[in-house]
């Protein structure tokens, strides 16, 4: 008989997120069967029944590994937060609103009211005739109901607890996750608390497939479907902005080989506080111009240059919301 | 109380730091509000540096490099300027003044210029009153 090794014990939450991540783990294909045989799953509210209060009833640090996806947008999500880094050994930000506050953390650029106001009362799809807005709290004759708040800013899993490594992406590379499971499995030495684990440690750019050249010259910005990308040269080159030159490398270039530019999912390279102040660094490199109405002008072609640098990580960024 | 503005500057070594000092040695008088951090070219400021400014509590961001044409390493300056334009942009959009944010060519030769500028810049952010960046980003609602 084969010798029985106690399984892992395995959950996967989602906080303010799209769904993506958790599909990601389905993404491993039959490889799911590897890691079932390896590990039990224990919460997973996108496949299983598990509800809140049976994790309540978990013993401190019960679960092995917790991926953890999606923002902090409301109370649940960081009680949910807090609760799974008791559960948990190792508690894993999964993906882009988890490490970065991502593609949620854009709502920073505004506000709770002005999101409400949107939503319940202008969206043109809407007819809210008695004009109700959702309420915390709603006493009813069975008893009071309560509803989980919204907060006002977006905020990363590292800003309301402490998580033991990241695992970038949006949604992470299953290749990624797959290798990063099977050291923990083997048993394998972990890296440090801290660490961005499942990527690399260089940009985009080195490690690009597309032709580059050392001095980059731009007349003029594009959005993509403007040009007729020849498939072979630097994005960046033919004025095409790509976050490559901010971004982490690990992705395995997926949008790059798929002729579009990098969006920067994977987060800022080590060593770099603010990914968006180093795209406008690298931006303004290679703008060809010295006067300052022509240089204004070209700089007219970036719409909105706030969303697009920090378009996954805005609330980690140094201005990390909007100042009011 | 009376509001000090903290105003955080960016000199390039060559030109501007050059300057400044001239203002020194000529004794001349210009405002207290600007604590002096020089760099070997205006080109050397990343838009990292000024964010971290606003973000540790500057009223105010003033960066001084080479006319143009002047730079000791030909095109900093130059660089420095798209840089500060694209920063302009983004500060407008994440609902920062952006006067809080300037930029301007000082020559070794410009002490008048500097304590002029320093000066003028100071009564600026006095106009704009206190910047409520720190404050903001370190309070989460």
């Amino acid at each position: 008989m084969e010798e029985t090794k106690p399984k892992l014990k395995l959950a996967v939450y989602w906080a303010a997120a799209c769904g993506g991540c958790c599909v990601s783990v389905l993404d491993v294909h039959e490889k799911l069967f590897d890691i079932i045989s390896a590990a039990d799953l224990v919460f997973w509210p996108i496949a299983l029944d598990t509800k809140y209060h049976d994790v309540e009833k978990m013993p401190d640090g019960y679960i092995d590994i917790t991926l953890f996806n999606g923002a902090i947008r409301n109370t649940e999500n960081e009680e949910m937060a807090k609760l799974l880094r008791k559960k948990s050994k190792i508690l894993v930000a999964y993906g882009s609103c988890a490490h970065l506050g991502g593609i949620p953390g854009l709502a920073n650029f505004t506000t709770k009211d002005e999101i409400f106001k949107r939503v319940y009362f202008e969206s043109e799809s809407v007819v809210n005739e008695k004009n109700l807005i959702p309420v915390p709290e709603y006493k009813a004759e069975e008893g009071t109901l309560f509803l989980p708040s919204f907060y006002n800013d977006v905020r990363a899993l590292s800003q309301v607890t402490e998580p033991d490594y990241y695992l970038p992406g949006c949604p992470p590379q299953s290749e990624r996750l797959l290798e990063v499971f099977k050291a923990i499995v083997s048993g394998a030495e972990l890296p440090p608390k801290g660490s961005v684990i499942g990527a690399e440690t260089k940009t985009q750019c080195d490690e690009c497939i597309r032709k580059k050249t050392e001095n980059k010259r731009i007349k003029k910005f594009y959005r993509p479907w403007e040009i007729k990308d020849d498939g072979i040269t630097c994005f960046m080159e033919q004025g095409v902005l790509c976050m490559g030159p901010a971004t982490r490398a690990g992705c395995g270039y997926r949008c790059i080989k798929g002729n579009a530019p990098c969006r920067g999912c994977y987060g800022p390279p080590p060593g770099v506080p603010d990914p968006g102040a180093k795209m406008m660094s690298a931006v303004a490199s290679i703008i060809d111009e010295k006067d300052p109405e022509g240089i204004n002008k070209i700089l007219e072609d970036l719409a909105d240059p706030a969303g697009t640098f920090y378009r996954f990580s805005l609330p980690v960024s140094l201005i990390r919301r909007k100042i009011l | 109380m009376e509001f000090k503005p903290r105003i955080v500057a960016f000199l390039c070594n060559w030109c501007s730091y050059t300057g400044a000092d001239l203002a020194g040695t000529s004794r001349m008088e210009y405002k207290p509000n600007v604590r002096i951090i020089r760099v070997m070219c205006s080109g050397r400021v990343e838009p990292t540096f000024v964010l971290k400014a606003f973000a540790n509590g500057a009223d105010g961001v003033l960066i001084c490099g080479c006319h143009p044409g002047d730079c000791h390493y030909q095109e900093g300056n130059y660089r420095c300027l798209r840089r500060y334009l694209l920063l302009q942009k983004y500060i407008r959009q994440i609902g920062i003044e952006p006067e809080r944010l300037k930029l301007e060519w000082i020559s070794a030769s410009e002490g008048k210029q500097f304590a002029e500028l320093v000066n003028s810049f100071t009564e600026k952010i006095k106009e704009l009153g206190p910047s409520k960046i720190k404050d903001t980003i370190r309070t989460f609602a």
